[in-house]
């Protein structure tokens, strides 16, 4: 049994078959990607994953729990954090505040009336945001205002902020859409420092081949709803299904 | 200092000063001279300034801190009123119990209203909040007449069954609303040369509930709390994704700026003990909007600005009428002396509303940040210039404060 457990998930929009008895089983401490051509259904997958559809049958069990149906601030109580496909930060806060909340978040559960401590006192909080932005080489920005960093920052800062609460599985959603290929190649080299310092559970949702490639220990590859193929990166580059699935036919 | 940096225990020192030393220095001319119709230094506008900077202190830490726009504000504060003044008929006329219970009251009333409110954001929340105090302004004119008096306004009479106290005094008046026996209305005047200073014990009173709400304000900001609703005005979605559940947070926000407007009416009530209907009206909702966005949204020390300067507009500008603009332009020849009133006079007297939105929109598209943000533009200018010498040294821009 893995950390995140997927069984038997369908999900239809009217006609429409989005996902059909999806099985599918991510390991703990491993970097699983989930691939797949336009309309194979990652999207519909990850909104189920973080609660946001509910799916006409099956189940989504995280850590030995149903995770159908909650609300988002449920499911990363639960331990999963999420990065969007384009940076979703604090933009008015500084970046410091920006890695402060989850760290609150972390320590105090969802909601704590805490109005009579003050940000600057909780020195081991603020310890812990200055350890994380340090380690994505970003303690020199720390008062800066969240919306004036680079596309480049942005990223780093919601990765920062996700990896501060410790979350046993993170969830990538196409990490590197519309970046430059030197912003994707510090997107990976990021990425691929944080799975070498701390054991983390990543679930990547991606388009771009060359992402996936450097980074995944393990490649679902899902086609019209349903799982084609689940192997190793090695294995699944020139498969001949997946090479249906992305080309039309496997005779060419 | 009070849990404070040093920065803000600077900040409230001074606006203890201000406050405490208002009587002088809203009274600058000398009595009887041609300008004294500018001082503000008189108990009930003073008592406005501070009661009105409560109010919007209040609705600054939602408005401000979450960006939810309430349009409703102004029921919280025609609530307090009445319980006020049902304090002053069935208790006592002492304001302490009056304003407990007008707090009390809001935040019970708030929190209804903000548990229904809050289910939407935006222009949606706004509009609810909007319909909430029409109706609740609608029900205290008609239907809940034997709680509000209807029209003419719950106030005391002669004959209240006050079970602290007596109904009518030994002379057969009203009693007054006091503090321990400190009258509300008693004041000391001071007469130095031909200037008149007046030193009111009910402002003493509100001024001291203000700084006291504005050093509760000064903590919110600085809390975790605050930055979590700061956080709510900048990401929702993040901040349900870090794990946080956004509605306690904005509903909390809600109630605390409910219960300052609750304190604020109550005070309205402990210095003239008359509760109307059109306290509740979204006219009194809209001017505390205004009040704050023209002070500086979001600043600790904007609301209090905007409060004082529209209510000096309301109480000065509304007082000036033609046979004064007459007296100042009796200098120029007759034809220009009654073009120059013809012309000022649609921004004086009835039309001071006319000088407060052009003023307004002014303030919105020139200076969005209010005028804390001039304030900050003009002391930038000045440290810019003495700085000038070694320019590495200029000051790091920090976030409005």
């Amino acid at each position: 049994m893995g950390l995140l457990d997927i069984k038997n998930v369908s999900k239809r929009f009217g006609g429409l078959k989005a996902l059909s008895d999806v099985n599918l089983s991510i390991a703990e401490g491993t970097v699983h990607a989930i691939i797949g051509p336009n309309g194979a259904g990652k999207s519909t997958l990850l909104n189920v994953l973080v609660g946001k559809l509910i799916p006409d049958t099956g189940s989504v069990m995280f850590d030995g729990q149903s995770v159908l149906g909650r609300a988002p601030h449920e499911i990363n109580q639960m331990g999963i954090s999420r990065v969007f496909q384009t940076p979703e930060i604090f933009g008015d806060l500084s970046v410091l505040e920006n890695v402060l909340i989850p760290c609150f978040a972390r320590r105090d559960g969802p909601f704590r009336m805490h109005a009579f401590e003050t940000v600057t006192n909780e020195t081991e909080m603020v310890e812990m945001a200055e350890q994380m932005l340090g380690d994505v080489h970003m303690l020199e920005k720390r008062k800066m205002q969240a919306s004036a960093l680079s596309r480049g920052d942005k990223r780093r800062l919601e990765m920062a902020m996700c990896l501060v609460q410790q979350p046993k599985l993170l969830l990538l959603d196409e990490p590197t859409a519309g970046m430059a290929r030197a912003d994707t190649n510090n997107t990976i080299d990021l990425l691929k420092e944080i799975k070498a310092t701390r054991p983390i559970t990543m679930a990547i949702i991606e388009h771009d081949m060359h992402v996936v490639f450097s980074l995944a220990e393990r490649i679902t590859v899902l086609a019209q709803g349903t799982p084609l193929v689940e192997d190793i990166p090695a294995k699944i580059k020139g498969h001949p299904k997946v090479m249906e699935a992305y080309l039309g036919t496997a005779e060419v | 200092m009070f849990g404070l940096t040093k920065k803000d225990t600077l900040l409230l020192i001074v606006v203890a000063i201000l406050t405490m030393a208002a009587p002088f220095l809203l009274n600058p001319f000398p009595s009887g001279s041609a300008m004294a119709q500018f001082n503000a230094g008189y108990p009930d506008l003073m008592q406005r300034f501070v009661i009105y900077g409560l109010f919007a202190i209040g609705f600054n830490l939602l408005f401000g801190l979450t960006g939810y726009l309430s349009f409703g504000h102004a029921a919280f504060l025609g609530v307090g009123s009445y319980s006020a003044v049902w304090m002053f008929k069935l208790l006592s006329m002492n304001v302490i119990p009056a304003i407990i219970l007008s707090v009390i009251v809001a935040a019970l009333f708030s929190l209804l209203i903000g548990f229904i409110s809050l289910r939407r954001s935006g222009i949606y929340f706004s509009i609810l909040t909007l319909a909430f105090a029409q109706m609740s302004f609608n029900l205290a004119y008609s239907v809940l007449t034997p709680i509000t008096n209807g029209e003419t306004g719950l106030q005391i009479t002669l004959d209240d069954p006050r079970i602290l106290g007596v109904s009518r005094t030994e002379s057969g008046g009203i009693p007054v609303t006091n503090l321990f026996g400190a009258e509300m209305r008693s004041t000391y005047e001071m007469h130095v040369g031909s200037w008149l200073f007046q030193f009111n014990t009910g402002y003493y009173l509100c001024a001291v509930l203000m700084l006291l709400g504005f050093y509760l304000s000064i903590r919110i900001f600085r809390s975790p709390f605050g930055m979590m609703l700061r956080a709510v005005k900048s990401n929702q979605n993040r901040l349900r994704y870090t794990g946080l559940n956004t509605k306690p947070y904005t509903l909390a926000a809600f109630v605390i700026s409910g219960m300052y407007a609750g304190l604020a009416g109550g005070l309205l009530a402990c210095m003239d003990p008359l509760a109307g209907a059109e306290r509740m009206q979204w006219t009194a909702s809209g001017e505390v909007v205004l009040m704050t966005i023209l002070g500086g949204a979001g600043t600790l020390l904007g609301p209090v600005l905007g409060a004082g300067f529209i209510k000096y507009f309301e109480n000065i500008f509304s007082k000036i009428n033609d046979t004064i603009l007459h007296q100042w332009f009796s200098a120029l020849p007759d034809g220009l002396e009654d073009a120059m009133v013809f012309l000022v006079h649609p921004f004086i007297g009835k039309g001071w509303s006319l000088t407060l939105g052009i003023t307004f929109m002014l303030v919105v598209i020139f200076l969005p940040g209010g005028l804390i943000e001039g304030g900050q533009r003009i002391g930038r200018l000045f440290r810019r210039r003495t700085a000038k010498p070694a320019p590495d040294s200029a000051p790091s821009s920090t976030p409005a404060e």
